[in-house]
């Protein structure tokens, strides 16, 4: 398993109802399933991965998560979560918001665009950054947004949105191995994963991690 | 096809509902006594925990998969998903299929006898609902001593009754998975089977629904009524891939009005093989249960209130009689409930037809999700 839904899948509660948008073949639910005995649930617009989840014994819709989040009752979840995404999404306000109504915890992570080798490929190369985490050309990238692990602590704080635990990993995209980060994070992680909630009882502490 | 003439299956008759018990339909009208014919395929566990009920579309019947004799050269309707080893692997489950009341291959309907007059109901055959073929349903699983379902299955008007099981007997339904199918028959779904109705009345045999006694039949409207049918079955784009512009046994335009395009003779066809088969009165009726159907006349707005039961959803992408889009009307629906559901909307270009053919899609995941139903204990 990637090495960054291991994080993740260590934060989930055994026994809990988790809901995980644009699951792809459910390798994390399936692993939460079968060693958190979770309910799971997972929303994917592939009509081929969708069919490999509901072959692997998974709930899974096929879908656009943008739409298919606005039809559950408030609180359905414990978990909902949306891993390395949040930079495609065309208004994260609006459904981080949706995500934080359905889902009593959210899980987001994303790269890391204050990564020292995208800030020095800035600085010295002087073009749109490209690395193995975010490979394309400025033209044809699906990921339209820059985020960095600051910017989303501010995101947060300016939204009202508690930060229940924080993780900077340095992993390659698809790996399984990886190592957290504890020194200088926003400068040496690839990736930062956050728990967030909407009551604040962890507002003003330093971050977790 | 030798392996589905192993499968040998008997069709069987249930009788019930004699007077002065009898069913009281969602109209108000009483019908009694009532015949449901239905097949049963593999064997019910010592637990009564493998019972998967398969609802048949508009024109179907209970002879869902096997053969009648070892010389049958003709398996059931959808003997490609249910059978031994198959997506509905009969080794594993209890599978049951009825005749739908209001049809004609063995249950009540139009052209069964009414015992008030020793002559065939015609239209003096009250009107059924898709409630009332369920309430049907609900009697023979009683007389068959099954009061929990692992699943229920059906695609088209099955899969209204489907949904309307969910609806009306939560507790009895541990899973579902309609196909191709609505949560309400639309306008255009409406304005179709109206269509239909219309070709059998303006047939001058079909003399106001009393032909049965006549010799001559409605046949040339009811085959008409099919070959309606039978385009909202298909898609724009398999006619093009089957007919396309092709002429039948000419290479130029012939000039009149016989068969000229493939298409044309493909429709005729269809028609004339129809009538050998069904009964016109049947269709007015059944087409009717069909645009009367309203999922929100059994479950409330909020749904499925105390149900359990997780769904697989499935619709079609070429399909424009159900399109997707109603699919996912039921799948909101269905997750405000806060209930289980998988929805899958498989690429075809067969239309509305597609949930009746070989697709190795449909089958594993019909497969993979009653096996996941059955492994979690029903």
């Amino acid at each position: 398993m990637r090495f960054d839904l291991k994080i993740i899948a260590s934060w989930i509660e055994p026994g809990s109802r988790v809901l995980d948008l644009g699951c792809g073949e459910g390798e994390l639910l399936r692993y939460l399933k079968e060693h958190k005995g979770v309910k799971a649930t997972g929303i994917e617009k592939d009509e081929a991965e969708v069919a490999v989840c509901i072959s692997r014994g998974l709930s899974v819709l096929q879908g656009d998560f943008n739409q298919e989040v606005a039809d559950y009752q408030p609180a359905s979840f414990d978990y909902v979560i949306l891993s390395q995404t949040l930079q495609q999404v065309y208004e994260p306000v609006t459904l981080i918001n949706a995500l934080l109504a359905i889902g009593k915890k959210v899980i987001v992570s994303f790269p890391n665009f204050s990564y020292w080798r995208i800030r020095l490929h800035l600085l010295f190369a002087g073009c749109a950054p490209k690395s193995k985490e975010l490979p394309y050309e400025w033209y044809n990238t699906p990921n339209i947004r820059v985020i960095t692990m600051k910017d989303f602590r501010n995101f947060a704080r300016d939204n009202g949105i508690a930060i229940l635990r924080e993780a900077a990993i340095n992993t390659h995209r698809q790996q399984a191995t990886g190592h957290l980060v504890h020194f200088l994070p926003d400068l040496r992680a690839t990736y930062g994963i956050f728990l967030i909630g909407r009551t604040s009882p962890f507002r003003g502490r330093p971050p977790a991690g | 096809m030798p392996e589905a003439c192993a499968n040998l299956v008997v069709k069987r008759f249930f009788t019930f509902a004699g007077p002065p018990h009898e069913l009281i339909l969602e109209s108000g009208e009483r019908l009694g006594p009532v015949t449901v014919a239905y097949e049963t395929i593999g064997a019910l566990s010592p637990k009564r925990d493998n019972a998967v009920l398969v609802v048949h579309a508009l024109t179907g019947d209970s002879h869902v998969a096997g053969c009648y004799t070892a010389e049958d050269s003709r398996p059931g309707w959808w003997d490609i998903m249910v059978g031994p080893g198959k997506a509905i692997d009969t080794g594993r489950y209890f599978v049951i299929c009825a005749n739908v009341l209001g049809g004609c291959m063995g249950s009540t309907g139009p052209s069964s006898l009414n015992p008030a007059t020793g002559r065939p109901y015609g239209l003096d055959f009250p009107l059924v609902t898709i409630g009332d073929m369920v309430t049907v349903q609900k009697a023979l699983l009683d007389h068959l001593g099954i009061s929990r379902l692992l699943a229920v299955v059906g695609g088209s008007v099955g899969g209204m009754q489907v949904l309307t099981w969910c609806a009306r007997y939560p507790e009895m339904v541990r899973a579902a998975i309609p196909l191709a199918t609505t949560p309400r028959h639309s306008a255009q779904a409406i304005a179709f089977n109206e269509v239909a109705r219309q070709a059998i009345m303006a047939d001058p045999h079909w003399r106001g629904g009393h032909y049965y006694e006549a010799g001559a039949k409605p046949d040339l409207g009811l085959a008409v009524a099919r070959m309606i049918g039978h385009i909202t079955y298909l898609s724009n784009e398999s006619m093009r891939r089957k007919f396309g512009r092709q002429l039948k046994s000419r290479d130029a335009l012939s000039f009149h009005f016989d068969a000229g395009f493939e298409v044309e003779s493909y429709l005729r066809y269809q028609g004339n093989k129809f009538v050998e088969r069904f009964d016109a009165n049947s269709f007015l009726y059944l087409t009717k249960a069909a645009d009367y159907f309203d999922l929100d006349d059994y479950a409330s707005d909020d749904g499925f209130e105390g149900a359990e039961t997780s769904f697989l959803v499935v619709a079609f992408t070429s399909d424009w009689l159900y399109p997707t889009e109603q699919s996912r009307t039921l799948v909101r629906q269905l997750k405000r409930s806060g209930l289980d559901v998988s929805f899958c909307e498989i690429e075809s270009d067969w239309g509305h037809d597609a949930f009746l053919l070989p697709s190795e899609r449909l089958h594993n995941l019909v497969a993979a999700f009653l096996d996941r139903i059955h492994r979690e204990g029903g």
